[in-house]
């Protein structure tokens, strides 16, 4: 017959087990249900290879400024003396497309320059002010456009009714 | 499996750990709506765009609409352009979201919450048209500064909210009140945090309009991010600029607002007609209040090519600003004469109205369709631009589209 002792050794050495053994469920299922709030649709054990989640900065790229045909990739610039200094100016606060969509003569583009030195915070331009008007007037000048231009672009289709 | 698909299907948790910083009030991030920081570059997923509208500006977001993407009869999110003066805001808190009336004209300085404003005022649904007051630059000549839109810059969606007249009963306005003007949760380009991108507004009897509405829903669900979420002032038929967009404040002014883009030459044109490419000096522009006559074809598409003998269905919208629309006319030969188009009552003042017509053509060649209203004072629109004006605003010149018979 056991003892007293014994039997509570015994009963004592039973539920550290259990414990045990419910801490390491405990700990599993825990583990999954973290894992789950990640990634819930288990796409990690899709065969699908998976694209990086982490962004990555671009590497270094020796032809950040790119010319192609005559235009500057980045910026959609037209190449032509003072290229850089426009970039280098007029990219900072808005895209290069605000530039690009219009069309003025000097006088005009200096005064854009002014109205955003007054009201925008554009810095004092110094001497590239002048190599900016002179590029921009060069390549961005107004055409002639008349009262009404003729339908342009057309792309046409069969209207199928 | 891509990495926005990723990020959607994931929870705040799984944002967090990419950010690498957790989402204070993430709780309250709009259904489907991707945090700055890790939105996709492709601007047409990002704002959920057609892909087929033209990207005018990426800093800040200018994207126009193209005349067939506006053909359904209340303008779907898909299909309206998107105008900003400066940056969307990234940090929107619903439970903290307050707009703030103050001014020289306001009998105390008040502030509702976005519950408080949804609760304590009725609401009211109403299909608005909005213009940009520079849709069809790109037609001027001299060219005008400025995003070169062409007829895309217009949609007309149907906008829920409360009445603007309603909280300026309750906030209370002394009787010298001349203007109200808005202020928003955008930010500057120049990145100076003491800069309002664009302060504008309009007169209080405009203020006071059945129409005018403070609204948080457009098209029955809330407003998408890029039109002003959660809170837009809409005075339809005036110019876009005046609806502001991320609504935080309204002054109560005892004199004509002069926040930016008020002032200038601004959202102004001429007080009195010039010849093209006239210098105007300041004090004598004046500011443009209701958008002209105009109308649109949106259906068919530029360009549709039909077989001689058929006759060609086509219809669109058209608009006039505070008046309404009250004749519908198209010409197949180039303006020598015309024939009247169906043309429906609006759904309500202030939206636009649609018409529809049928012609045939008399032998194979090119043609133009071209449409013109006319509104309730019997101003239609010209054929050629309107008056030329520094900044290229109000062009209404009728639409066109290419049709040939072969």
């Amino acid at each position: 017959m056991e003892t007293p002792g014994n039997s509570f050794e015994q009963s004592a050495r039973a539920i550290s087990r259990m414990m045990g053994l419910i801490f390491v469920m405990f700990l599993l299922v825990g583990g999954f249900l973290v894992y789950l709030m990640i990634d819930p649709t288990l796409s990690a054990f899709q065969s699908e290879p998976e694209p990086t989640l982490i962004a990555v900065a671009p590497p270094e790229e020796d032809d950040f400024d790119k010319i192609e045909n005559g235009i500057h990739l980045r910026t959609g610039f037209v190449e032509g003396e003072g290229l850089m200094t426009v970039v280098n100016n007029c990219t900072n606060c808005h895209s290069a497309k605000l530039v690009t969509q219009n069309r003025m003569d000097a006088d005009g583009w200096r005064k854009t320059i002014k109205w955003m030195q007054e009201t925008q915070n554009l810095w004092d331009l110094g001497k590239n002010e002048d190599i900016i008007v002179d590029y921009l007037a060069m390549y961005y000048a107004p055409g002639k456009k008349g009262r009404r231009l003729n339908l342009t672009n057309i792309q046409w289709y069969v209207l199928e009714e | 499996m891509n990495r926005r698909k990723f990020v959607q299907n994931s929870g705040l948790g799984a944002m967090a750990a990419l950010l690498g910083t957790e989402i204070v009030f993430g709780h309250t991030l709009p259904k489907g709506y991707l945090p700055l920081g890790l939105q996709d570059p492709d601007p047409f997923k990002m704002f959920d765009k057609n892909p087929e509208m033209l990207v005018l500006n990426d800093k800040p977001w200018n994207i126009e609409s193209l005349a067939h993407l506006l053909d359904d009869r209340i303008t779907p999110n898909r299909s309206m352009f998107i105008r900003n003066n400066g940056i969307i805001p990234q940090e929107i808190d619903l439970a903290t979201w307050t707009l703030t009336f103050d001014g020289e004209s306001v009998e105390r300085k008040k502030s509702y919450s976005l519950a408080e404003l949804k609760s304590r005022f009725s609401q009211h649904t109403y299909q608005l048209t909005i213009e940009c007051g520079g849709n069809g630059r790109s037609e001027f000549n001299p060219p005008a500064k400025g995003n070169q839109w062409s007829v895309g810059a217009v949609h007309s969606a149907e906008w829920t909210g409360v009445r603007l007249r309603d909280v300026l009963e309750d906030v209370g306005i002394t009787s010298d009140a001349v203007y109200i003007g808005f202020h928003a949760a955008d930010t500057h380009l120049s990145g100076d945090p003491k800069k309002e991108p664009i302060s504008r507004g309009f007169p209080i009897a405009k203020a006071m309009q059945d129409e005018t509405l403070l609204a948080f829903q457009m098209n029955g669900k809330d407003i998408p991010l890029a039109h002003g979420y959660p809170l837009r002032l809409v005075a339809g038929g005036w110019p876009a600029s005046t609806s502001g967009k991320w609504l935080t404040g309204i002054s109560v002014r005892d004199r004509v607002h002069d926040g930016p883009k008020m002032t200038g030459d601004s959202y102004r044109v001429p007080c009195l007609p010039v010849a093209p490419g006239t210098e105007v000096a300041e004090e004598d522009m004046c500011i443009i209040e209701s958008m002209p006559v105009k109308s649109l074809i949106t259906y068919p598409k530029t360009g549709a090519t039909i077989a001689q003998g058929k006759s060609l269905s086509f219809r669109g919208h058209a608009w006039a600003g505070e008046l309404e629309v009250t004749r519908m006319e198209y010409s197949i030969d180039f303006g020598s004469t015309w024939k009247e188009c169906t043309l429906e009552a609006p759904a309500n003042r202030l939206a636009w109205q649609h018409f529809s017509g049928e012609t045939r053509f008399p032998q194979k060649g090119y043609y133009e369709v071209w449409v013109r209203a006319t509104d309730s004072r019997g101003n239609a629109q010209p054929m050629v631009l309107p008056g030329w004006n520094p900044k290229g605003y109000l062009n209404n010149a009728c639409h066109r589209i290419a049709v040939k018979v072969s």
